[in-house]
């Protein structure tokens, strides 16, 4: 299990290899990866804070909870936080299992409970000020399928 | 004493990141109670809980949860990671 919060950029390639040689045993393996959207040219930067302790706290049970759940041989979660411009990545979730069914069902586990109960904040930044993304009611929805 | 710790626009209006605060209060609401009392700022940030999340010592929780020895004290918006 890996679990990194990270001001600095990653590279998902040599993450994605890292994970593979670490993921013995399993016939599938599933990532994901998340980037910064331009918004149709409106955004400047992304600024992601995050709570310091608790983050990692957070992340590490729901790659636990994940791992228990869909026995999965190896999972990965790298999210960064500060400041980031369109076009990077934010973050990326990696799961291993046996087959495939259950290492996509992990990797959107991951995803739902980081979107909703890991406590990391965007806020977009554009040419005509700053405003902190809202959260959707159906991130939150989200989680009742688990 | 108890540190609390304000994240994202709560961090924003209050206008500070964290504080020690001497406080009585039995749960997370009555301390709501307690610092929308102290000025406007706290008022404003506090004055929707809908919109609000808080954790006790890293924990997510509810507002009427207990702050019987609980060191820190959290409170943000729902969150947006991913």
């Amino acid at each position: 299990m890996r679990v990194a919060v990270q001001a600095a950029a990653f590279d998902i390639g040599a993450e994605l290899a890292r994970f593979t040689a670490r993921a013995k045993g399993a016939g599938a393996i599933v990532s994901f990866t998340g980037i910064v959207r331009d918004e149709a040219g409106t955004l400047l930067a992304m600024e992601i804070e995050h709570y310091p302790g608790m983050t990692e706290q957070s992340l590490a049970a729901m790659a636990d909870m994940s791992a228990l759940r869909w026995n999965l041989a190896e999972v990965l979660i790298v999210h960064r936080h500060g400041r980031l411009v369109p076009g990077e990545p934010i973050m990326m979730v990696a799961t291993a299992t046996a087959h495939r069914a259950d290492a996509f069902q992990a990797a959107e586990y991951l995803m739902d409970y980081l979107k909703s109960r890991a406590p990391f904040w965007k806020k977009e930044i554009t040419a005509t000020g700053s405003s902190w993304v809202a959260a959707k009611a159906a991130d939150e929805a989200a989680l009742n399928r688990w | 004493m108890i540190t609390l710790l304000y994240f994202a626009w709560v961090r924003e209006r209050i206008g500070l990141p964290r504080e020690e605060v001497a406080t009585h209060a039995a749960t997370v609401a009555d301390l709501i109670a307690e610092l929308r009392l102290r000025e406007d700022r706290y008022a404003a940030a506090f004055a929707d809980l809908a919109s609000l999340r808080v954790a006790l010592d890293q924990q997510l929780a509810d507002f009427d949860a207990p702050l019987a020895g609980v060191r820190e004290v959290a409170f943000f918006p729902p969150m947006t990671g991913g």
